[in-house]
């Protein structure tokens, strides 16, 4: 469904993407991690199409990505300065339907606002609300906007531990009822084994993929269970040993 | 501590009245005339007497000055906030127009326009389009780059986009030109009535002086004090209602 | 590259405009015989004397507001009592155009040097002295706190803390100040006929001669775009290490 061939970013002479190419097929959860500074929000944006790419291409269901394509969305890290402060929950989350039917628009809404659970708080500011909810906020907008593709940007890093659990398996729960792909970026590794069907293993700069792994772990998942399957562990080691084994050769 | 602080907010201003009243009473200068003078002439000229005559007029004109000012200001200050080229060409001309003392244009005005009405307008929307328009085009700049972002990504363009985005974003910025220019205005409704008027509160203060009414100079320019207080007081009463969820987000 | 053609453009348009008789020349002089009259000034003692008489009423009427403002501004600053005592009288005279008081100055000073420096010193009183005012409150309580508990003395807190802390602010007060008591100085000399530009504007327009009166107008425009980036440059100094507070551009 999603392509990303040959994709090289850079900025001067800082190579932040080397050569990445991988694909996303449909319905996946695809979570991509890599060491810190691997440019994993650059690929983001050139995947959305807020970036151009130095060279390579991104392609959308045989169609190349030169601007935000419609079936995209996607949800920023920083989810307090993608809200806009003067409109309520659900005005923020209509923002991107207004071309839809009053109608259309509120049922949209009213469903997506449900499925992250703010229902009560529809009329609230963000101001009003904590950074979880906030970040719900965030995803119910771009549910609402019912993308084909979800993109995903550390969405839940500046956030504490409990809330991260639960806002994990509320994206777990708004997949299965969507049906929607999932690219998810983290630097969580343990996130990244829970959520993923798929893990794309990142270099630092200049990044490229190290390694593609399938997680067959078996769903729905659960904080608890899952977490303490043997599967899990090995998954999780997996991942941890090749990103430090990155960072102790880039150190080098 | 706190409570001898609120004490003295009430107490100080009053104090103070009664000092001007009481050293006022005292003096037989012809320049300042007891307190209570004042307040009789006061009463006199202004409740109700002139005001259609010099009140409505000097409003009027303030009003029409300053609503041309936002228009054009933020009108151009949109296009030159988005785009940084046609910024940068205008940098230098904004910044010698807008640096020209405001009084050193009255006779200029007067020149081209004559001494009517659309004079004083002009003057007036002339002077408090700088704030306005520098302030809407930082405004527009200082946007974060993420909300620029959320649009670009969720397909919200054009005017919509503007209109839901852009300007509420700006606006505690424009705000802050808007206020400025608010005061500017004053000034030179007063400016131009004192220079080139038959009529105003302006004209009135100066001509009381010439003709050496001395309570009643005085008794006009506690009105404009009192007019400068209570359009302060009204700017800042809308802003607050339209800037709410500003004033909530930082809070 | 971009500002000089639009300038360029600009001036040309101005020229095309008179020439061809779109805008009357009587009201608006071509822009080369303007110039022309501009270069024939700055050879020309009296336009300089102009020039120093609206500059001395602008000295001298920001010195005296500063030379009050500040340590007034410091002293009842440093005091929460003190502050909240004067706040409302002075966000009551605040808003009073100084304008309204050129009659007042003229009963009193007459027509000369000392009412020009009056309704310019009170004029650009009050945005220093609300600056600095803001400026000695904002200080940082952490940094007090710690102060005391190093046994700083109150005298020593305040030359160490707050006074570095309201400096800023103080820089952004004179920038405005400076601009304020520009346009009161020149308000005198239109107004009550005071020595300086604004008068020599005046005699201009009366006697005719506009291309005379155009140049007069743009020598003003050029002292203030001059002062201006003078007081803008020393604030920015003052204010690159400090999270400036986001103020009013103008």
């Amino acid at each position: 469904m999603l392509e990303i061939r040959r994709l090289k970013k850079s900025y001067g002479d800082a190579h932040a993407i080397g050569d990445l190419t991988f694909t996303i097929g449909e319905r996946e959860f695809v979570c991509v991690v890599g060491p810190s500074g691997c440019g994993k929000t650059t690929l983001l944006k050139c995947m959305s199409g807020l970036l151009a790419p130095t060279a390579g291409e991104v392609v959308l269901d045989g169609t190349l990505v030169t601007r935000p394509p419609d079936e995209m969305a996607l949800v920023f890290q920083e989810y307090s300065r993608s809200l806009m402060p003067w409109m309520s929950v659900r005005k923020n989350v209509a923002l991107p339907l207004r071309h839809r039917s009053k109608a259309e628009r509120a049922k949209l809404v009213d469903e997506a606002v449900e499925a992250v659970g703010l229902t009560r708080f529809m009329d609230r500011y963000p101001w009003q609300l904590s950074g979880g909810m906030q970040q719900r906020v965030a995803i119910a907008r771009a549910l609402a906007y019912q993308p084909q593709i979800l993109l995903m940007d550390e969405p839940f890093a500046s956030v504490d531990a409990q809330t991260r659990a639960d806002l994990e398996d509320l994206i777990l729960e708004v997949r299965e009822r969507y049906d929607v792909t999932i690219v998810f970026v983290t630097h969580d590794i343990d996130e990244s084994v829970y959520l993923s069907d798929r893990i794309v293993v990142l270099t630092p700069s200049p990044t490229t993929v190290k390694e593609i792994l399938d997680v067959e772990l078996p769903r729905p998942r659960d904080q608890v269970e899952t977490k303490e399957l043997p599967e899990f562990a090995r998954l999780r080691a997996h991942v941890y040993r090749l990103i430090k084994r990155e960072e102790a050769r880039v150190a080098q | 501590m706190k409570r001898l602080g609120a004490v003295l907010e009430v107490v100080v201003p009053l104090a103070l009245l009664a000092l001007w009243a009481a050293w006022s009473a005292n003096s037989d200068t012809f320049y300042y005339p007891p307190l209570t003078k004042i307040l009789e002439t006061f009463n006199e000229t202004w409740v109700f007497e002139r005001v259609g005559s010099d009140v409505v007029p000097s409003l009027l004109r303030l009003a029409a000055g300053y609503a041309v000012a936002v228009v054009i200001a933020i009108g151009v200050g949109i296009p030159l906030g988005l785009n940084a080229t046609a910024r940068r060409a205008a940098a230098p001309i904004v910044e010698f127009l807008r640096a020209i003392p405001p009084p050193a244009l009255l006779p200029l005005a007067i020149v081209v326009v004559g001494v009517g009405n659309s004079m004083k307008v002009l003057i007036i929307a002339f002077v408090c389009l700088w704030p306005i328009l520098l302030n809407t085009i930082d405004g527009i700049r200082g946007i974060d780059p993420t909300l620029n972002e959320t649009t670009r990504v969720y397909g919200v363009r054009g005017l919509t986009r503007l209109r839901l985005v852009t300007l509420p974003a700006a606006a505690p910025q424009i705000f802050a030109g808007m206020r400025t220019s608010l005061s500017l205005a004053v000034i030179m409704m007063v400016i131009s009535e004192m220079v080139a008027s038959t009529n105003g509160i302006g004209f009135f203060v100066l001509q009381s002086q010439r003709s050496f009414a001395i309570p009643e100079m005085w008794s006009g320019i506690v009105l404009l004090g009192i007019l400068g207080y209570l359009l302060n007081l009204l700017f800042t009463g809308v802003e607050r209602r339209v800037l709410a969820w500003h004033r909530g987000a930082h809070s | 590259m971009a500002p000089l053609v639009a300038v360029a453009g600009a001036l040309g348009l101005w020229e095309l405009l008179t020439r061809s008789g779109i805008l009357n020349p009587d009201h608006v002089p071509p822009m080369t015989d303007t110039v022309a009259e501009l270069v024939r000034l700055l050879g020309e003692s009296s336009f300089w004397s102009a020039v120093g008489s609206t500059l001395q009423g602008w000295a001298l009427g920001l010195g005296i507001a500063a030379a009050l403002a500040i340590p007034l501004g410091i002293l009842i600053g440093s005091s929460a009592t003190a502050y909240r005592g004067v706040r409302f009288v002075v966000e009551f005279l605040r808003p009073i155009p100084s304008v309204a008081l050129v009659p007042l100055a003229v009963l009193i000073y007459g027509v000369g040097l000392e009412s020009k420096v009056f309704l310019a010193a009170f004029a650009s009183f009050w945005p220093l002295f609300v600056q600095t005012l803001y400026g000695v409150q904002d200080v940082d309580p952490v940094a007090t706190d710690t102060a005391k508990s190093f046994g700083l003395s109150g005298f020593e807190r305040l030359f160490r803390i707050k006074l570095p802390s309201a400096v800023p602010y103080i820089a952004t007060g004179l920038r405005i100040s400076s601009a304020v008591a520009l346009i009161l100085a020149v308000t005198a000399e239109i107004v009550i006929g005071s020595a300086g530009l604004g008068r020599e504007i005046n005699i201009a327009r009366q006697g005719g001669a506009v291309e005379l009166m155009y140049a007069l107008i743009i020598t003003t425009g050029l002292l203030g775009w001059a002062l201006n980036i003078v007081t803008t440059r020393a604030e920015r100094r003052v204010l690159h290490w400090h999270p400036s507070q986001r103020q009013v551009a103008a």
